[in-house]
């Protein structure tokens, strides 16, 4: 049994030390706002943070979490940076198919909270590890400088 | 509030979602509401005058969506048609996916329930105004019925007739029932485009607010009470059989529940969670018998290909006397180009939730062919297909890969074998290895110049699988698949004298489907590399040597013109550096494109900035066009730079994003996107930017090093020398 603590919240989970915190979050507690893209960390579509840090969920395992607090995409949006990074995706029309949103839009906001007005070389670099095959970068760029000076 | 209901591909108006999504907070759960079969017949009260529109006495309208969101902004588009002349505000709106329903939902331009060949809007574009003006007209009736006076003298106003004189109003609602009674008028006039409110309009996508909070339900999302997950193996080399396998050991791992087979051909475990189901999957060891294809290679596929291509194929254009005029021109070139097969990688892996009873079945997919889901699931179980529910749910991008219906089969030959409902998901390394491949393209192309470099002949044969054949077999008629030919026998230019043909050779060991821009993304990029060659060959200008054959064809030449201009073609760059420009007139819409690429000492190459111009004719949300451009033409440059599938063994080599790459934001160029606006019919636009990607990356390469390119993927062939 594992306890997490997950949007504000604790929620006890009976499941396998080894089993990615992505399926606990999709699978055990039906929060399926992160997504399953690759399983190897190479799309990002299962970013969350933990400790504030954004993260891939598909390779961490649940033992290693501890205490440590988990955001997801359901509510992200409760923070200020968060919150200003949804409305900027809304304002640029950033979205096409969506399902590398999620991810794309916590990492965008891990950026943020760290670095408040990122160059284009620090976006290059915070989000490379997001990919989107819609090919949404243009407006994702957009819309981080458009979130940094809301 | 905390709980909303919402059936499964009905996106609420933007406030309501956001609004209930900051209230919801973290877990927020959806439940899933059943539409369809168990709800029995619609009262007599609800007004649905057609296909595409219901109004209910509580107020609520909704617009059935006769096409898959893929995230094309179908569901908005298609929402502003109704919605213009319905004289509703996008605001006051649900959409719902249609069902599966070949009488009242296949699409005109494609013959069937399905979305693709950037169709969509050209299909609904008269279709769904009429369903909107329609219903309008009859809302306007019974109002005017109510209050006794002339309909002449009343009009609708955002979900509202109004009697114009007395400024008396009634919503939609009021009179939903007794617009329901009413005779359905035909041959409603539509509006003119001068009194257009939406269309034209950069409207808000309807589905964004919930994919930016986690609520979007995808066919991946879709969830049942007792539902169980399952993954699943197919054997790697395509007609291999099951050898053996170690059931016990994946038995063993807890949350396993069923480790099942499909005819030798297929192995599922299903488990309570997808990482049981995983690890399941690797404890059970299963091995594989290769079967006949089990020596196939790339190589073996690409030598069969050649050796049919010196044949000649069946006629799919032919003007004047094109082997004579090469023959007899001052200068003659011929080339061979070939792209590769490749996967669709779509971000959401396919899936499938199917609960299959005696009595008949739910079904849970994003697919973008309803009517072929559930005749696939109604073959495999035996139930009929009436009984079979189909609830399609946003897709986590397609770009044709859910055209076919392989991986709903499979799941349906699995969910049929237990009691409870059970989520397919495949994973990665499955999607890419099992996928329908892009075919493999094997094209020779030749051309004659006369003294004066003018284009005299041009022969182009093309070489390759038909994916008509087996996908609508009564559009390949004698022999002619008209998407291997497509981009190649229409091209925008007046040549003398042509020749395209087409010899068909289907590869062995993998199956072929459409892949975004389909015949275009091949044709084009053979076509427009080519006439670069013959524009270097004649030591011309490739804009000028391009004009020259566009002068019967102005609004190709408008689009050209305006693509230099705002790239300042024939200005000086860096070293390193260079222009290439690309042509093409596809799915009903005129394109050029200036890619300016850098070339790195090393031989990278980097595309830096993309100039595009597009005359689609009548644009209904022009922000849609341009994202679709922009997107498109990442996707496209990230194909043409990485991009192919290849077998060694039988099996397919690649297996994940790290041996299938996709463009990542730091080599993502800037693109920048020009519209000619005018009334002209609209045409296609979803995959136009993936056909402009790699001939203007071609060219530019060419421009930048000199180097011809003729082989895709680009990769690493520049580095190679």
């Amino acid at each position: 049994m594992f306890s997490l603590s997950i949007n504000g919240q604790t929620q006890q989970v009976d499941v396998p030390a080894d089993m990615p915190l992505l399926w606990v979050l999709r699978d055990v507690l039906g929060m399926t706002g992160t997504k399953f893209g690759c399983g190897i960390a190479q799309c990002g579509a299962c970013t969350v943070h933990l400790g504030g840090a954004a993260v891939r969920s598909c390779l961490l395992p649940v033992s290693g979490i501890g205490d440590q607090p988990i955001v997801t995409i359901e509510a992200v949006g409760d923070s200020p940076t968060g919150a200003k990074v949804q409305h900027a995706w809304l304002d640029k029309e950033v979205v096409q198919c969506g399902y590398c949103q999620s991810g794309q839009i916590m990492s965008a906001t891990a950026l943020l909270n760290q670095t408040p007005k990122p160059t284009d070389a620090d976006i290059d670099s915070a989000m490379s590890g997001n990919i989107c095959r819609c090919g949404t970068y243009v407006r994702i760029r957009e819309a981080i400088h458009a979130a940094a000076s809301a | 509030m905390g709980h909303i209901e919402l059936s499964p591909t009905v996106a609420f108006s933007r406030r309501t979602v956001l609004k209930t999504s900051l209230v919801a907070g973290g877990g927020l759960m959806l439940g899933l509401r059943l539409p369809g079969l168990a709800r029995g017949a619609e009262a007599a009260a609800v007004f649905v005058p057609n296909a595409f529109v219901k109004i209910e006495p509580s107020g609520t309208i909704t617009l059935i969506m006769p096409n898959a969101e893929v995230g094309q902004g179908i569901f908005t588009s298609a929402a502003m048609l109704l919605a213009e002349e319905l004289e509703v505000g996008l605001d006051q709106v649900q959409l719902q996916a249609a069902p599966p329903d070949l009488l009242r939902y296949t699409d005109p331009s494609l013959g069937d329930q399905a979305t693709g060949g950037s169709a969509s809007i050209r299909g609904d574009w008269m279709r769904l105004r009429q369903a909107g003006a329609t219903a309008r007209v009859m809302l306007i009736t019974a109002a005017a019925k109510q209050w006794k006076v002339d309909p002449a003298s009343c009009h609708a106003e955002h979900g509202a007739v109004l009697h114009t004189p007395t400024g008396r109003s009634l919503p939609y609602g009021a009179v939903a029932a007794a617009a329901a009674t009413l005779p359905v008028p035909t041959d409603v006039p539509l509006k003119a485009p001068a009194d257009f409110k939406l269309i034209g309009t950069n409207a808000k996508r309807l589905d964004t607010p919930s994919k930016v909070n986690g609520t979007a339900i995808y066919g991946i999302d879709a969830k049942l009470p007792g539902m169980k997950i399952g993954t699943v193996a197919i054997s790697p080399v395509n007609g291999g059989k099951l050898a053996s396998m170690n059931e016990a050991a994946a038995r063993a791992i807890p949350g396993v529940r069923d480790v099942l087979k499909l005819d030798d051909i297929a192995v599922a475990v299903i488990g309570d969670h997808m990482w049981a189901a995983k690890q399941g999957l690797e404890r059970l060891a299963v091995v594989w018998e290769g079967g006949p294809n089990r020596a196939v290679t790339t190589g073996s596929i690409i030598a069969a290909m050649d050796k049919a291509s010196q044949s000649s194929g069946v006629v799919a254009k032919k003007e004047g006397d094109a082997e004579g005029a090469i023959k007899a021109a001052a200068t003659s070139l011929s080339a061979i180009y070939e792209l590769p097969f490749l996967s669709h990688a779509p971000m959401e892996p396919v899936n499938c939730l199917l609960h299959v009873r005696a009595d008949g079945a739910e079904v849970w997919v994003g697919t973008q062919v309803p009517v072929r889901a559930q005749n696939a699931v109604a073959k495999m179980t035996g139930l009929k297909p009436e009984t079979i529910v189909i609830n399609n749910l946003y897709c986590g991008a397609a770009f044709g890969r859910r055209l076919d219906i392989d991986s709903i089969e499979i799941a349906a030959g699995f969910a049929k074998q237990v009691a409870y409902p059970v989520k397919l998901i495949w994973t990665r390394e499955e999607d890419t290895q099992h996928d329908y491949y892009r075919p493999y393209y094997y094209d020779r192309v030749a051309a004659g110049l006369d003294s004066s470099g003018k284009l005299m002949g041009w022969t182009h044969r093309v070489t390759g699988s038909s994916v008509m054949a087996r996908w609508a077999p009564s559009a390949f008629k004698n022999g002619l698949d008209p998407d291997a030919v497509e981009g190649a026998a229409d091209t925008p230019y007046e040549v003398p004298a042509t020749l395209v043909d087409y010899v068909r050779a289907e590869p062995e060991g993998l199956n072929t489907g459409w892949w975004r821009g389909v015949g275009p993304t091949h044709n084009v990029f053979v076509v427009e590399s080519f006439v670069d060659e013959l524009a270097a060959a004649a030591k011309q200008d490739p804009v000028a040597f391009r004009r020259a054959m566009l002068q019967k064809n102005p609004r190709a030449l408008a689009v050209l013109s305006l693509a230099a201009e705002k790239a300042g073609w024939g200005t000086a760059l860096p070293s390193g550096h260079g222009r290439g420009v690309e042509v093409q007139f596809a799915f009903g819409t005129y394109i050029a494109t200036v890619m300016e690429v850098e070339v790195t000492r090393q031989g990278e190459i980097l595309p830096r900035r993309a100039v595009v111009a597009v005359d689609c004719g009548t644009v209904v949300n022009p922000d849609t066009v341009r994202a679709q451009i922009e997107g498109g033409m990442i996707l496209g440059l990230g194909t043409a730079l990485y991009n192919e599938i290849t077998l060694a063994n039988g099996r397919v080599e690649q297996s994940n994003f790290h041996d299938y790459r996709t463009l990542r934001m730091n080599e993502a160029p800037k693109i920048e996107v020009y519209p000619i606006r005018n009334n002209e019919k609209p045409g296609g636009i979803g995959e136009t930017g993936t056909v402009a990607a790699a001939p203007s990356l071609g060219n530019a390469i060419f421009a930048a090093t000199g180097r011809r390119l003729r082989r895709l993927p680009f990769g690493n062939q520049l580095q190679a020398s």
